[in-house]
């Protein structure tokens, strides 16, 4: 032990632990560099070898194909850059009413699931084994073509009373036409919005003054409701008028046809990511003990009180990190829209690349965008999830 | 002890709730109005629900379509002479299954336990060649022998099965592929002629045993004081875990080959294998770091008290601790492997799902598809669910998160 009687002597510097850690780093960043170097000397070499290199200025030709649904406007004479934004507007449709849908549907079944009601308890449970346990993937190609394309041909639709017309060809849903009155009306809505954001706010700075919150939200909504409803009749020509679908030869038109590929996508995507959600939705509310329930229902709230007030803004806290996850997840898989020719925006994306070539820039940008996305939305759940955290004094 | 024993009052016992059907109705069907609703709401649903199903599973569908494709289902167009060498490979899994189940489970009175050892022999029953329904019947058979043996419980046949698990896989692996290019025995099977669920195993098997070391080595670089390998590890994980498996899929498919050096070629099967390890490894990685997140601060002060130095600590004390723990977690990532496994199918590979499509392709079973994807999903919910219950088990009898 004579060693370490001699305290400051100078340790070796390749046996200092200093030295070491920094030289670790470097020699880690140069083999990572090392490896990028290597691949992309090798990708360069290769795209030579084709007579191509990397660049996006194809972005700006010609498309030259044709997409099934968008919302904007595309032809096949637009540009690639068109063919893009059509195809991540689709992703963004069809995401964010899976998110509302899939949100709506899994907390029934996560209520379901718990709840005292023997039959109802099962169902519940059996829907959440079934789909927990069987693939998205095939769930779709199942929902796709063996439900919606061998719904009857178009001139022996099912209809169902509204009408809806169920065929293989799409679904026909009544839908409103605007008319020229249309552009007012959303005036008045707007005036309605602005209102009901007025009140709840009002309504929230009275509850952090006298510690009584009121309940704002069906006021809110009934101003809305006040200002469409008053504009709708004021103005001298309804601003929607209801298209009903109809059979017309071997097509439907009129009112609102929704595609198989469509109606395939968001429904899976509902049905799978409910089962999921509903998981969740279940662990939280049996995060909150017992005695909360016990406590509020001691204190004379009814059990929808207790479930409004006491139970939720508890389970919330519980439920918003894995929730964002599966939003996360269900926008990743709507990428699964692929399988079914659905014109989302990996699937245009995989058109762009048969038609171009492209195929490295075109998956890197790809890959960002579903990155920046998603990038997003977490950062939205993690604001929310630290408004409504529970603050310890 | 007689002081306490004074004379009050007896104390009833609670009252004895007895159960009659009538009370049991109302207390979970009828309980209100609200619950009557439900109540009947959900007969409704579940009479439309059986009634639809079953008036199309036996009435409409047509169920020859899987009679006659089995073996493509289950082996894809592996070649019929060599299709001992995947029984040989189920059989030693079989084996281990049962010395596992033994070691851990403890009883066999089990309906998950009967079960592994009747379905083989129920199938047997079913009109297949004779050399399958051997097969199964010495499935059953091995399954029991590796219980007897499992049923000593000493140590060291404690250390066999949890090095014979991490062996079976590559061992697995090498009898389906074959050693010898062009020799008399194990000739080499090509991948292309992979398939089916065989195919959707293997993905999911290599997988999980490849992207191992990289997810441990992710989850202590995410750890690590070192920043660079830190924000490394980091960057990796976010990004890999931000985007669809299929684009690293495409990825794996498209821009793989270019990043190669010139000549050097990987067939698609190995391409797909390279995306899915990939991309599980990131997962793997989150799943490590929330094991080593889980230990204990004073596990890494007893190490060095001890002088081990900081890699001995990693690798005999933290490591083992942390995976341990996470076990559970990891049979839920193979789940979800094993069902992620289907994507491949979008580039072509003919998985469980890529054979089928080819299989409805054949103008004998147009317009087949409901039976056929609805038995390849009952396939796939057996597997997943059997898993999951067998991680349940595990969860249990490892004591996870009682210590």
């Amino acid at each position: 032990m004579q060693d370490s009687v001699a305290g400051n002597r100078l340790v070796a510097f390749f046996r200092d632990e200093r030295v070491l850690r920094v030289l670790a780093q470097i020699l880690a960043g140069l083999l990572l560099l090392g490896l990028f170097y290597f691949l992309g000397a090798n990708m360069v070499s290769n795209l030579q070898r084709q007579g191509t290199r990397l660049s996006f200025r194809f972005f700006t030709q010609n498309s030259g194909f044709d997409i099934a649904e968008s919302l904007i406007e595309y032809s096949r004479t637009s540009t690639y850059v068109r063919a893009f934004t059509v195809g991540f507007l689709n992703t963004v449709l069809v995401s964010s009413l899976g998110i509302v849908f899939s949100t709506i549907l899994g907390v029934i079944v996560g209520v379901a699931r718990i709840s005292s009601n023997f039959l109802a308890n099962r169902i519940a449970r059996i829907y959440i084994e079934i789909l927990r346990n069987i693939p998205l993937l095939v769930l779709l190609v199942f929902w796709y073509r063996a439900v919606f394309l061998k719904l009857p041909r178009v001139n022996n639709a099912i209809i169902l009373p509204g009408p809806v017309y169920l065929t293989n060809r799409g679904l026909g849903v009544p839908w409103g036409i605007p008319t020229v009155t249309y552009d007012i009306f959303l005036i008045f809505l707007g005036a309605g919005l602005l209102a009901g954001i007025l009140i709840a706010i009002s309504a929230i700075r009275r509850g952090r003054q006298t510690g009584r919150m009121p309940i704002w939200l069906p006021w809110s909504l009934l101003a809305i409701l006040l200002f469409g409803v008053v504009g709708w009749f004021v103005l001298p020509q309804p601003p929607l008028t209801l298209d009903s679908p109809f059979v017309g030869g071997l097509n439907m038109s009129g009112g609102k046809i929704l595609s198989p590929e469509f109606m395939a996508l968001l429904s899976g995507l509902v049905i799978y990511t409910s089962a999921f959600i509903a998981e969740v939705v279940r662990a939280g509310i049996q995060a909150i003990s017992r005695g909360q329930v016990e406590a509020a229902s001691a204190l004379g709230f009814s059990p929808f009180q207790t479930l409004r007030l006491v139970i939720f803004p508890q389970a919330l806290r519980v439920i918003i990190p894995p929730l964002t996850s599966q939003y996360l997840n269900l926008t990743k898989n709507s990428s699964l829209a692929v399988a079914i020719a659905y014109p989302d925006l990996f699937y245009v994306s995989s058109t762009i690349i048969n038609q171009s070539g492209r195929a490295v820039e075109m998956i890197s940008l790809v890959m960002l965008t579903y990155l920046i996305t998603s990038l997003i939305t977490a950062l939205f759940m993690n604001w929310y999830n630290n408004r409504i955290r529970l603050v310890e004094r | 002890m007689n002081i306490s024993r004074t004379q009050t009052t007896n104390v009833l016992p609670p009252p004895i709730e007895r159960f009659t059907l009538l009370g049991w109705l109302k207390k979970n069907l009828f309980g209100s109005w609200v619950d009557t609703l439900v109540t009947l709401f959900s007969i409704g649903f579940v009479y439309f629900v059986t009634a639809t199903f079953l008036r199309w599973a036996f009435q409409t569908a047509q169920w020859e379509v899987i009679a006659v494709n089995l073996r493509l289902f289950i082996i894809g167009q592996y070649p019929l002479a060599e299709a001992w060498r995947i029984w040989l490979g189920v059989h030693l899994i079989a084996a281990l299954i049962g010395l596992t189940w033994a070691l851990y489970v403890r009883e066999i009175s089990n309906i998950l336990g009967i079960g592994l050892l009747v379905v083989p022999l129920l199938l047997a029953l079913i009109d297949f060649s004779l050399f399958n329904r051997l097969n199964l019947i010495g499935l059953s058979l091995v399954g029991l022998a590796g219980w007897f043996i499992g049923r000593k419980r000493t140590a060291a046949i404690r250390r066999i099965s949890v090095w014979s698990w991490v062996l079976i896989f590559p061992i697995f692996i090498l009898l389906v592929r074959g050693l010898f290019p062009q020799g008399e025995v194990l000739p080499v099977v090509t991948s292309n002629l992979w398939g089916g669920l065989l195919l959707t195993f293997l993905l999911t098997v290599v997988g999980i045993v490849f992207s191992f070391p990289l997810g441990v080595l992710l989850a202590l670089g995410r750890r690590s004081e070192l920043p660079i390998l830190r924000t490394i590890s980091i960057i990796y994980i976010e990004v890999v875990r931000g985007v669809p498996l299929i684009t690293i899929l495409f990825m794996a498919q498209f821009m793989l080959p270019l990043f190669l050096p010139g000549g050097l070629t990987l067939d698609r099967v190995l391409r797909a294998m390279v995306g899915i390890t990939l991309f599980s490894a990131a997962y793997l990685a989150e799943n490590v770091r929330g094991g080593l997140q889980a230990i204990p601060h004073g596990q890494y002060e007893a190490a060095h008290a001890l002088g081990l130095s900081g890699y001995q600590t990693m690798v005999l004390i933290v490591l083992p601790q942390a995976l341990r723990a996470i076990i559970p977690i990891l049979v839920g990532q193979f789940i979800s492997l094993f069902k992620d496994t289907s994507l491949v199918a979008i580039v072509g590979l003919f998985d469980l799902l890529g054979i089928s499509d080819a299989i409805l392709a054949q103008p004998n079973f147009i317009g087949r598809q409901a039976e056929v994807y609805a038995f390849i999903s009952l396939i796939y919910f057996i597997f997943s669910y059997n898993m999951s219950f067998v991680s349940q088990r595990l969860e249990k009898s490892l004591g996870v998160g009682e210590r």
